[in-house]
Formats: C-alpha cells, sequence, structure tokens
C-alpha cells in the first residue's frame, strides 16, 4: 500500500555491479517506502537477479558504482550477514539445500543472530519450537519438515514454502523475493502468495523479483518496475504488468515497438 | 577462483609446544645391533628379541609401498633415532615418582595424571616418545582382574600373555611398516579383560611425541576374553617441528566369543604448517580379530592432524555371527593428505560389517577412502553396509573414494553408497542472508556431517572432538 509520508527504507541510486568483470548492472535507481510492494519485472537476462544479489551482499557480485541505503545507512559497508540481521531478507530462487543441518536448528540459529543484533531474547529450544509452530500455518507446512535437512528433498514448493517460513520468523523491513513463483503449481503459488501477503505491513516492504505477472494476481503491487540491459526502463502501476503479460517485454524495451504503439 | 572462500587457515596448533626433559636416547639409525640395545634395554625375554629379529630380517627384504595416494620426499630410515626416552628414576613405584615436567606436560595437554585432578571414570597410560611415564587407576582396575598397563611391563609381568597374543593378528611380515614396528617398537599399552568381565571404565592411552628425531613406534595389544568387554581410546598430539617425525603403530585387537572391543581414536598429531612443511607421517596398521562367535569390534576415528595420515583399521571375522563397525571422520587442511579407510574380511556365517566414513577436505589438501570388503566362500549370509561421504571446502582440496569389493559367497549382500558435497561460497551465502556468520554455518554443516561418527564416541570425547575440527577449520572462511 502507497503510504504518505512514510519512511524511505530502501534508496538506490545509479547502481552499477558486474560480475567477473562483466558489467550487469548499468544504472538502477529505486526508491522503496514503508508499505510498498514493488514488482520488478524484465525478461531473462535483465538483471533482475542480479539486483536481488547485490542487495543481499553476495560476493561474486562487485558493486562498480553507485550507492545502496537502508533506513538511512550505507548497505555496501555491512557485510552480507549484517545486511541480513538489519532487516534484509531475500528469498532464494533456489533455496539451497543443506544435508546434515535440521532446518528447525538452522531457523533458531538464525532467528537468535536477529534477536541478539536487535538487543532481545535469544530463544532456547523449546520456546522457539512454539514460536515456529504458530509460523507454521501462514505456509501451510507440516511440522515433519522441521526435522528434516534444511531443503533436502523438497519439492520445489516445499522448498519456496520454507522460504516464506523463515521471512515469517525473520519479519525483514525489507523482503526481495527472487522468482519465488518460478515453478510453483497453482496451489503452491497461492498458498506462498498468501504467505507473502499476511506478512505484509504498513512497516515493512516487498520487493517482487518476477518473469510473469501470475504472481501479481495474488499480491497486488503498488509499482512495476520493468528492468531491461541493466536499468530499470519503465515504471508504472499494476496494470503495467496486465499489459506486459499482453504484449510481451518488447513494445517497452524495444524502442521502435515503443514508438509504433503511439 | 571464488572471492570469498579464502585458503584456509588452521588456529595456530595449540600443543606444539617442547618439553625440556632430558632424554637418553640411541644412535640414529637401524641395525641388528640396534634391536637388540632396544631389547637389551627393556630387558626383554629371549622370545620377545627373537620376535623382534625376525620381524627385522623380513623388513630388510620388503619394500616401502608407493601405491597410496600421497607423495613426500623419501624417508631415510639410518636417520631416525629409535629409542628415546626421558630420563627418570627406574621402576615407578607410584604416580608421585613421576618427574613433575612430564606431568606438567600432559596436565598441559589435559591429561590430568595426579590423583586428584583425573578425569573420573578414564583410565589413561601416558606415553612420552618411547616409554609409557604413568598408568592411572592401575589397582582399581586389578580389583576387577583387569590388566591395564604399558605393553614393557607386560612383557614382564605377563609374557605368556604376549607370547600368545602379540603378533597374532599382524604378523611381524604383514606389511613395511607393522614389519618395522615389530623390530622396534618401544612402548605402547596392553590391555586384557578376563572372562565375562565388564570393564569397568574408559581406558584410554595418551600418545605424545617429544623428540624431534625419534620415530614413535607404538604397540597396542588389547585382548578381550568370552563374554567380555572394553571402550578404549587414544589420543594423540606431538610438538611443531619444521622436519617430519614418523610415527608407525601397530594395534592388534583381539576378541573371543561373545566379546566386544570399542576403540575409538582422536588423532591430532602435528600436521604441518600451511605450507606443509613439517608434521607427522602417521603409518599405523591397525587390525582387530573378531575371533569368536558373536563377537564385535567396532573402530571410531577422527583424524584431523598429521602430515601424511595413511591408516586401515580393519577386521577380521572369523566367528560366526560376529560384528565389525568402522566409523571414521578424516579432516584435512592446508597441504595434509590422508589415504585412510578400512578393511573387513568376513571368513565366519552371518557376519555383519558397517563401515560409515566422512572426509572433509580444505586448502589444498587430499583426502582419499580407501576400504576393502571381502566376502570369502564360507561366509554365508554375510551382510556389509558402507556409506562414504566427501565434504569439499573451498575449491581446492581433492576427495576420492577407492572401494574394493571381493565376493566370494552368492548370498552375501553388500551395499555400498557414496556422495560427496560442497561447503563453498553459495552455501555460505545462504547461511548469511539468514544472519549466520560463516565460522558458524561452518561449525554447523560439519557437525551435522559428522554426527553420525561423532554419536559412536564416549560422551566426554565427542564434545571434545565436535571442539576440535571447529577449531581446525576456525578462521578458514570469510
Amino acid at each position: 500500500m502507497i503510504v504518505e509520508n512514510s519512511e524511505v527504507i530502501l534508496s538506490v541510486k545509479d547502481l552499477t555491479a558486474s560480475v567477473e568483470g562483466t558489467p550487469i548492472l548499468k544504472g538502477v535507481s529505486l526508491d522503496v517506502k514503508a508499505g510498498e510492494i514493488h514488482a520488478i519485472m524484465g525478461p531473462n537476462g535483465s538483471g533482475k537477479s542480479t539486483f536481488s544479489k547485490v542487495l543481499a551482499g553476495h560476493p561474486s557480485y562487485e558493486v562498480t558504482g553507485g550507492e545502496i541505503r537502508f533506513k538511512g545507512e550505507n548497505l555496501l559497508e555491512l557485510e552480507p550477514e549484517e545486511r541480513a540481521r538489519t532487516g534484509v531478507f531475500l528469498a532464494f530462487q533456489y533455496p539451497l539445500e543443506i544435508p546434515g543441518v535440521s532446518n528447525l536448528d538452522f531457523l533458531r540459529v538464525a532467528y537468535n543472530s536477529r534477536q541478539k543484533h536487535k538487543g532481545l531474547e535469544e530463544l532456547d529450544a523449546f520456546d522457539f519450537d512454539e514460536l515456529v509452530q504458530e509460523k507454521l500455518d501462514i505456509v501451510k507446512m507440516n511440522a515433519s519438515f522441521l526435522n528434516r535437512s534444511v531443503n533436502e528433498g523438497f519439492s520445489g514448493g516445499e522448498k519456496k514454502r520454507n522460504e516464506i517460513l523463515q521471512m515469517a520468523l525473520l519479519e525483514p523491513t525489507l523482503a526481495i523475493l527472487d522468482e519465488t513463483d518460478s515453478g510453483l503449481d497453482i496451489d503452491a503459488l497461492k498458498i506462498v502468495a498468501n504467505g507473502v501477503t499476511q506478512l505484509t505491513t504498513p512497516e515493512n516492504a516487498v520487493i517482487l523479483i518476477t518473469h510473469y505477472q501470475r504472481l501479481l494476481n495474488y499480491i497486488q503491487p503498488d509499482y512495476v518496475h520493468v528492468m531491461e540491459g541493466g536499468r530499470i526502463v519503465t515504471t508504472g502501476g499494476k496494470e503495467l504488468a496486465l499489459e506486459l503479460e499482453e504484449r510481451g517485454y518488447e513494445w517497452v524495451t524495444e524502442p521502435e515497438a515503443t514508438e509504433a504503439r503511439v | 577462483m571464488t572471492a570469498s572462500v579464502r585458503t584456509l587457515v588452521n588456529q595456530p596448533y595449540k600443543y606444539g609446544f617442547i618439553t625440556d626433559i632430558e632424554s637418553e636416547a640411541i644412535p640414529r639409525g637401524l641395525s641388528e645391533d640396534v634391536i637388540r640395545l632396544i631389547s637389551a634395554k627393556k630387558n626383554e625375554p629371549e622370545f620377545m628379541l627373537e620376535f623382534r629379529l625376525r620381524a627385522y630380517r623380513h623388513w630388510l627384504k620388503m619394500t616401502e609401498p608407493t601405491w597410496q595416494r600421497a607423495t613426500y620426499p623419501a624417508i631415510d630410515y639410518q636417520n631416525i633415532v629409535y629409542y628415546s626416552a626421558p630420563k627418570q628414576q627406574e621402576k615407578l613405584g607410584s604416580l608421585d615418582e613421576v618427574d613433575p615436567t612430564l606431568l606438567d606436560t600432559f596436565e598441559k595437554l589435559g591429561i590430568p595424571l595426579s590423583e586428584q585432578k583425573r578425569l573420573t571414570n578414564v583410565a589413561v597410560d601416558a606415553i612420552f616418545d618411547s616409554v609409557s611415564v604413568a598408568t592411572t587407576f592401575k589397582e582399581k582396575l586389578a580389583e576387577e582382574g583387569v590388566i591395564f598397563c604399558s605393553i614393557s611391563e607386560a612383557v614382564q609381568k605377563y609374557p605368556d600373555l604376549i607370547q600368545k597374543y602379540l603378533g597374532s593378528v599382524v604378523p611381524v611380515g604383514d606389511n613395511f611398516y607393522a614389519a618395522l614396528n615389530s623390530a622396534v617398537f618401544s612402548d605402547g599399552s596392553f590391555v586384557y579383560i578376563p572372562k565375562n568381565t565388564r570393564c569397568p571404565m574408559e581406558l584410554s592411552t595418551y600418545f605424545r611425541i617429544n623428540n624431534g628425531d625419534s620415530g614413535q613406534f607404538e604397540r597396542t595389544l588389547i585382548v578381550a576374553e568370552e563374554g567380555s568387554s572394553v571402550s578404549y581410546l587414544e589420543g594423540c598430539t606431538a610438538p611443531m617441528f619444521d622436519t617430519n617425525q614418523l610415527h608407525a603403530a601397530v594395534v592388534e585387537l583381539v576378541a573371543l566369543d561373545n566379546a566386544e572391543i570399542k576403540y575409538s581414536t582422536v588423532q591430532n598429531w602435528f600436521a604441518g604448517d600451511e605450507n606443509g612443511k613439517g608434521g607427522i607421517y602417521n603409518f599405523v596398521t591397525k587390525r582387530g580379530l573378531c575371533q569368536g562367535v558373536n563377537s564385535k569390534i567396532s573402530w571410531t576415528q577422527v583424524e584431523t592432524g598429521s602430515a601424511i595420515t595413511w591408516k586401515y583399521p580393519s577386521c577380521v571375522l572369523v566367528g560366526d555371527n560376529s560384528v565389525g563397525e568402522f566409523y571414521s571422520v578424516a579432516l584435512t587442511n592446508n597441504r595434509q593428505q590422508a589415504d585412510t579407510g578400512t578393511k573387513m574380511v568376513h571368513v565366519g556365517k552371518n557376519t555383519r560389517s558397517t563401515i560409515v566414513s566422512k572426509g572433509i577436505s580444505a586448502g589444498r589438501s587430499e583426502n582419499s577412502y580407501r576400504g576393502l570388503v571381502k566376502i570369502g566362500p564360507k561366509a554365508d549370509g554375510a551382510r556389509n553396509y558402507s556409506q562414504c561421504d566427501s565434504m569439499l571446502i573451498g575449491d581446492t582440496a581433492g576427495a576420492n573414494t577407492f572401494p574394493y569389493i571381493q565376493v566370494q559367497n552368492n548370498s552375501a549382500k553388500v551395499e555400498h553408497e557414496a556422495s560427496t558435497s560442497k561447503i563453498g561460497e553459495d552455501q555460505l551465502f545462504y547461511f548469511a542472508q539468514r544472519g549466520i556468520s560463516a565460522e558458524d554455518a561452518v561449525s554447523m554443516m560439519i557437525s551435522g556431517f559428522c554426527r553420525d561418527v561423532f554419536n559412536q564416541l564416549p560422551m566426554e570425547f565427542a564434545v571434545e572432538a565436535d571442539r576440535l575440527l571447529s577449531l581446525k577449520l576456525e578462521g578458514s572462511v570469510g
């Protein structure tokens, strides 16, 4: 929801970044305020996923210019784990499998690292178990998932739901969902979308990165940005997504096509 | 090459100090005279000298094996000191007579030997270079008829047992290093558990190499009579020298009808520095004989040290329904090389064996599992389950698995599973994105990876092993 005069959570200016020397982001600027949901769409290879990883601080991506401020703080000075603890959450496109580490332990350690950072009490195994049971409902997950190794042997949909469960526990200020809809059947998509909607408050913000507008049927964005060639080339309201669905990306990314439309 | 998974750096090796103590050593080199000298110094009976000389003559005819996956400069066997002992009073009556410097050394290593500070419920035999300096709880064990002493003492006091069992599992000419050990071994532990006795406490031997020029050639023999059981643990450390020391031990276990031996090792010899300078060559022969029906031998090892580790704790399953187990965690870092695994030889009917091997390789190390499962023609209904998992940390370490399976009986069932996983940049980033530091992430992944093996260790040592692995990898990522 767009809230008048709400706080700017994320402010990105002229961000450029490269991976192994190849420039991917070529000047991204974006402001995200509390309460807002932003969708970033665009064709494959446009830089959407790179943008999400750069925000989270993935070490393979080198920031070559521009700035990122998160709640007024220079995000680029923080290590990935510090960014996470201050409230940046990335739901992975391909959540990793961690054999031998139970999902419950992983969630608890993650939760407690956040608590510690905030100066709040860390929960022991028993209290945490109670907390996590409540959150399971949000993503309609069975408690048996907690005792399995992190994402190991999970189906695509289960992995994505597990990501949203983590989001529910960590209560991030900024949640970036990187193609969370990819590989989901319609039921799983509804569960995930419903989970995200429940977790949205006037105090936090969400960036949805998606290739298709399908997810946006269930999560209503306030802004839709189209990314192409490492830049945001168009910004509009939720109706932009529908138009993209109908007409493809070319009419916004190819100048001639755009002219033809006019 | 990934940016954030940097070369792994060891926590400084905290057992690397040298004890300044006057020692009595014989000149370098090996000959029949040297063997006679060692035997004479130990005042051994004739059969022991014969045993040694037989081994030496075998050794002379043998060539150093080269099939293991490890490379190192040629060892000059004439440049090693084969006997080194701290100078102290002969014939110790009690621990009070042990040189305080030695007691301090072991205390510093976390192995208090003095009456007041002893580990409760663990009896310790402390071996310094070539000799046993102290054995705790001897009297208490004797009440149950359990013999736990240095092997030198056993040669004097229980020659019949030694003559009967020494070399019965690992013959003097078994292999190059076993032959060398049989010729020159200076000390080690001897355990004898009488019939139907459950050893009332954990037995433990702590090996310490102190002399930079000496090799350590210890010999351990454990005999479990019918219906008895024992749990035994060995620990090892050495000072940091920039030269390599040879450690060639032989361990023999004998389990008679319905007996059970559990043998655990936490090996933390000095591994050399990050460039591979110095460190122990750990060339060890360990073998258990399940001679009796329903007997069981279980090896658990946590191998974290040594420049080169080359050992295959094995079980020969002769008794019907006997059981062999091997649980192993081998961690290599920097330039360490480990070629380790087991041999399960099924001879009797319905014999069963389990192999769980976990290899963790970091830095530029090489870590190989090598195992043999052999099912003989008479081993009806024999079963083996093997699981070999490798974990790579970073992208410059190597992991290999060499399973050998030989089956000569149609009713046998042999299963082998293997997996490789990696702690790389992406895994660490996933943890980091959830607010978990790289160190915690590695420790969680390693603990999880090793859980099946650590669960087999005696309680006190499981915690220790977990901590040890974390320490070894501390500062390794970030």
